[in-house]
């Protein structure tokens, strides 16, 4: 039984803000195999590619046959929990403001032990379910989960450290003219944010869905065009140290590649809209964000890009859209590794075409706004980091890492 | 494919292990380990009565020496010894570097072998060596709470209770019997009485392990050395026998949780090799990082029967001057662990022991003595577990 998450009160102005610390965020290469599974979500295990032994921690050399190929195999995620202990004294300083703090050995179905963090209704003996995530230093952790929900389970303490869940948490939507910044506050209204910031370029065009919008319980909408730095800045100004989570729904799909525009002009709003728009927002409300990662039960804790999964292999009927988003997506790695010490997220949704207008003339499956916005919840309530919505995206995300190169011709053709 | 026969063993004919030291601890250090190291090996020359250049075999134990090994301490030392290793394994260290300096005497790789063990501890050195202690540890453990050994020890511990039916009254018998020990020891850091009430009432560190269930980190330094027994005469200087030795490592992987070490699978070759009964010994030094592994040796190593170590423990004083004298100096626990040198506390207080010069309380009559090493917990269990049987030098 956990108790529930409180409403957070009114922030005291002359308080401290309370820094973010992480736990120690040093890894070994063959651990990112747990990163990798954590920031998709999925249980998995290095696994031998020779002999099929699932070991952990993760090895360089299989400890049943001295092999040394691994693939990543997703495997059961249940198990005993064999023994708990109560943390009371750690030499960390992250622990020590968090302590008493929950562990225990989970013996997994497939054989490894694993130390993990425990939901506080994990109890000494149970059955349980693992599920890797990523901590407040980026890296994956083991957490305990009961294998059937529990009542307010996501409010558990050491649960919500690993994950970013919207609930009293305060948003900006870059871009409320959109069908997919709409569907977003939709999303966030459902999913218990406090404040639901949304933003609209040149406020005095008519807005028909401003009235729609404005009944979502939370939406204050607000000015906001990410191609004119005063009016970035501006709002940072006036909301910034109240942004928890920034989604960036910008979307600028145009069609053309390389040869058939007769100038740069269209590629130059791409670049100034997609990659200026979110440098802008990155040195506007970066330095907040990655300031109060640790500010309590609504403390910053994530960015959301929402990109194309054109932007990880260019498609060269929408050429230019996709070398755009390929920007975007470059510059999103970096900011999150400049966030990451401020225990701030970078979540990338990568989707397949949009069920909107520009993309009218491309054949289904296309992928509706809603779909994107629930994705975007989904992925802060469990807290990942890349993720692929529908099902272009998963067949791009599948075939890159089968073969890039015969996904480059494929696409070409 | 087929075991060698215990009877393949080579026995410790011809050496000798003399010359017991310890550099007072102190709970934090200015001084380097190579500082600590040094003072113990010229305490060495001077018991022995030689100069460092007769130490023409060294191994050296640390976890503080970085960014140097054992190698560099010769320069530091102007020492040019013909053998040398480093076996930085914690509470494996000592019996581990006995038996390979015993049989490079008996090879005739080397005459006077000094085995120094010896660590400092600055202000933070100890959770920084928590948080690199070991790759495993790095990637899997100290992420989950930063417990450190606590933390992973409460969890064996748990498994322990459950499967033993041992109390914390049981731990708390041992830990009290040491500080009572460790009371006649001038060198213990707690000099202070510990009753059992007090043990049960102290605070939680991670449960079920409790303030007195913990060593304190300190810096210190533990040295002894090996060579021929007519060197030793000619020096005339006081030894004991090495009667049997085993080492065992990562034994049992497949248990799912640690509940015994590696001793099980070697320790009738042990009892075989002196040509003792099981458990026959005189006094037991275990590597005491916690009084749970003490209960674990004292069954594994045979010193009461399988399956009955809490009746044992409730049946015994482990007082130097009571039944089954146990870490007979205070141990770990109670003289505080300097690093490495924890895997030498017992060895040398051993040493001490059957050569009748002991710091502390002395077991009277003691003929045979039993010390055990047990470390190096890099991920969820101890790896390294060995042990020796000493015995009384004949002359």
């Amino acid at each position: 039984m956990t108790e529930p998450l409180q409403r957070p009160k009114r922030k005291n102005p002359t308080a401290r803000t309370r820094l973010p610390l992480q736990p120690l965020g040093v890894r070994s290469r063959a651990a990112h195999w747990l990163t990798l599974a954590a920031a998709e979500g999925r249980f998995a295990l290095p696994t031998c590619v020779e002999c099929g032994t699932v070991h952990y921690p993760a090895r360089d050399i299989c400890p049943a046959c001295l092999g040394h190929m691994f693939v990543l195999g997703d495997v059961p995620a249940f198990g005993k929990l064999a023994a708990v202990t109560t943390i009371h004294t750690s030499t960390d300083v992250y622990f020590r403001e968090r302590m008493p703090w929950r562990i225990g050995t989970v013996v997994l179905d497939v054989g490894p032990s694993v130390v993990a963090h425990l939901h506080g209704d994990c109890n000494d003996g149970d059955r349980v379910r693992l599920e890797w995530k990523l901590d407040k230093s980026g890296q994956a952790v083991a957490i305990a989960l009961p294998v059937k929900e529990t009542d307010n389970m996501a409010d558990d303490p050491q649960l919500r450290e690993l994950t970013l869940d919207p609930k009293f948490r305060r948003v900006l939507i870059t871009d409320g003219r959109s069908s997919l910044g709409r569907a977003t506050a939709r999303a966030f209204a459902a999913a218990g944010a406090s404040i639901i910031f949304v933003g609209v370029p040149e406020p005095w065009k008519p807005l028909p869905e401003r009235a729609a919008l404005e009944k979502l319980p939370g939406v204050e909408i607000m000015p906001l065009d990410l191609t004119d730095t005063d009016s970035v800045t501006e709002l940072a100004g006036e909301i910034g140290a109240k942004v928890d989570i920034l989604v960036n729904t910008v979307d600028h799909v145009r069609p053309g590649g390389m040869l058939d525009r007769k100038d740069v002009l269209v590629a130059r709003e791409e670049m100034e809209l997609g990659l200026l728009g979110l440098m802008r927002l990155a040195q506007a409300f970066g330095p907040t964000l990655r300031f109060r990662g640790a500010d309590g039960v609504n403390s910053a804790c994530a960015w959301v890009n929402i990109l194309s999964v054109y932007s990880q292999m260019a498609w060269p009927q929408f050429g230019s859209y996709s070398a755009a988003q390929a920007a975007m997506l470059s510059a999103a790695q970096s900011l999150r590794a400049e966030l990451r010490p401020g225990s701030v997220r970078v979540i990338n949704i990568f989707t397949g075409p949009l069920e909107t207008e520009w993309f009218q003339t491309v054949p289904p499956p296309k992928v509706a706004t809603s779909q994107v916005a629930s994705a975007i919840v989904d992925a802060l309530k469990r807290g990942l980091e890349d993720v692929f919505v529908g099902d272009v995206a998963q067949d791009i995300r599948a075939r890159l890492a089968s073969n890039a190169k015969a996904l480059e011709r494929e696409l070409g053709s | 494919m087929t075991r060698f026969a215990p009877g393949r063993r080579k026995d410790y004919a011809g050496v000798a292990v003399a010359v017991p030291v310890t550099v007072p601890y102190q709970r934090y250090s200015t001084e380097t380990a190579h500082w600590w190291i040094g003072r113990a090996l010229r305490m060495l020359v001077d018991g022995a009565g030689i100069r460092p250049k007769d130490i023409d075999g060294l191994t050296i134990s640390s976890f503080t020496l970085a960014p140097d090994t054992a190698i560099g301490l010769t320069q530091h030392y102007g020492l040019s010894p013909r053998w040398l290793d480093h076996v930085p394994m914690g509470g494996a260290s000592g019996v581990l570097c006995l038996r390979k300096a015993a049989r490079a005497v008996q090879a005739g790789d080397a005459d006077i072998v000094a085995c120094v063990a010896g660590d400092t501890n600055h202000v933070d050195s100890f959770r920084k060596m928590l948080s690199s202690f070991s790759r495993f540890a790095q990637d899997a453990v100290y992420p989950y709470g930063s417990g450190g050994p606590n933390a992973s020890f409460a969890l064996i511990m748990r498994e322990y209770m459950r499967s033993t039916g041992a109390t914390r009254a049981d731990f708390g018998k041992l830990a009290v019997a040491q500080r009572t020990n460790a009371l006649k020891n001038p060198q213990a850091l707690m000099k202070k009485p510990l009753g059992l009430d007090e043990y049960l009432g102290a605070r939680a560190i991670a449960d079920p392990i409790h303030l007195f269930d913990c060593v304190m980190p300190c810096a210190g330094a533990e040295a002894f050395l090996v060579m021929g027994e007519d060197i030793a005469r000619s020096l005339g200087l006081a030894s004991v026998r090495i009667l049997g030795t085993i080492e065992r490592h990562n034994a049992f992987a497949e248990d799912a949780m640690q509940t015994r070490g590696g001793w099980v699978v070697d320790i009738d070759e042990l009892y075989a090799m002196a040509g003792i009964k099981r458990g026959a010994v005189d006094f037991v030094q275990t590597y005491d990082d916690y009084p749970v592994i003490s209960m674990m040796q004292l069954e594994d190593l045979g010193v009461c029967a399988k399956g009955e170590v809490v009746e044992f423990v409730r049946s015994n004083s482990f007082t130097f001057d009571g039944t089954c004298p146990h870490n007979t100096s205070g141990g770990q626990l109670s003289v505080g662990q300097a690093g490495c040198a924890g895997g030498f506390i017992g060895l040398v207080e051993a040493i001490r022991q059957l050569t009748g010069r002991p710091v502390g309380g002395a077991v009277s009559n003691a003929r045979v003595g039993l010390v055990s090493g047990f470390g190096m917990i890099t991920y969820d269990r101890g790896l390294a577990s060995c042990a020796a049987l000493l015995g009384k030098s004949a002359s």
